[in-house]
């Protein structure tokens, strides 16, 4: 891992890897909403409204990825002291928020013609929302953490560990407490999906998955470049005031 | 009182906002990449 530790290597993987994992991403994604959205059958009971799984749960899965790559690259952070750790939490940051917030909507979105309502505070809905600030709160430590103590990230890596304790509550919400939402319909090794719903369905999430890696990898290469900026016209200025 | 709603206006709406939202967070990420690596070059160029 310690590798991967030098900018300059992990620019050149990320030069290849980004624009791979968007293009393939996109490609699967599209294909995968055009076979959900006009190949598979209406569901017996839900009818035309399941089709909305296609976008809730890949969305839903990323958005509690997007954290657990944050608190991965906090621990990261704290204990190796890695240099890129800090760059690849703040990377996952904008597109956990962005999934979590299409979770929400869509889940409401659902749940008005499913359930007869746009909202109930129950373990899942609520724990989700959770989820969405404790994103703004994170990326609003992160900035002012930034701009306060020159980079240093020790604030907001505690608080991406932290955090992290909502993942397994989001997780059995369903199972702990009596909900409106379903239980989950894939577990390890099995399914309680038709296969007409669970291909198209897998094949979201890995689009979805790989579109996420690509963004995560373009926001890591902008905030490398920033910081090389920065560093650079700072040591211009010095330089400069030394004459 | 059965509520009459077209199921498919939920669906439409949310393909609009999950893939306009994907699309407008790549395309996002995409130009705020080449501005910050369009700078960093420029800041390298002035020595």
């Amino acid at each position: 891992m310690h590798g991967f530790a030098n900018p300059a290597r992990f620019l050149r993987i990320a030069r290849w890897l980004m624009p791979l994992c968007m293009g393939i991403g996109v490609v699967a994604a599209t294909l995968a909403l055009y076979w959900g959205l006009f190949r598979a059958p209406p569901e017996r009971l839900q009818g035309e409204t399941v089709r909305i799984v296609f976008l809730h749960v890949p969305a839903a899965w990323l958005g509690m990825a997007g954290w657990m790559g944050i608190a991965a690259a906090s621990f990261t952070e704290l204990v190796w002291r890695h240099p890129l750790a800090g760059i690849a939490a703040r990377g996952c940051a904008v597109p956990g928020a962005v999934f979590t917030a299409v979770c929400l909507i869509t889940g409401s979105l659902w749940g008005r013609p499913a359930w007869g309502t746009w909202w109930v505070w129950d373990g899942r809905l609520t724990s989700m929302l959770v989820l969405l600030f404790l994103y703004f709160g994170w990326m609003a430590l992160s900035q002012a953490s930034e701009a306060s103590a020159g980079g240093h990230t020790r604030a907001p890596a505690i608080f991406g560990l932290v955090g992290a304790v909502n993942i397994p509550i989001i997780h059995y919400s369903v199972i702990w407490w009596n909900s409106q939402h379903q239980p989950p319909s894939i577990t390890m090794g099995k399914s309680a999906m038709d296969g007409a719903f669970l291909w198209p369905l897998l094949a979201a999430t890995l689009g979805f998955t790989l579109i996420f890696a690509g963004v995560v990898l373009a926001r890591m290469r902008a905030i490398l470049a920033d910081q090389q900026a920065e560093a650079r016209l700072r040591r211009k200025a010095m330089s400069e005031a030394a004459f | 009182m059965r509520e009459a709603m077209d199921a498919w206006t939920f669906v439409i709406a949310s393909y609009a906002i999950g893939v306009g939202a994907t699309l407008a967070m790549i395309a996002w990420s995409l130009i705020s990449m080449k501005r910050a690596e369009a700078r960093r070059d420029k800041a390298r160029g002035q020595r």
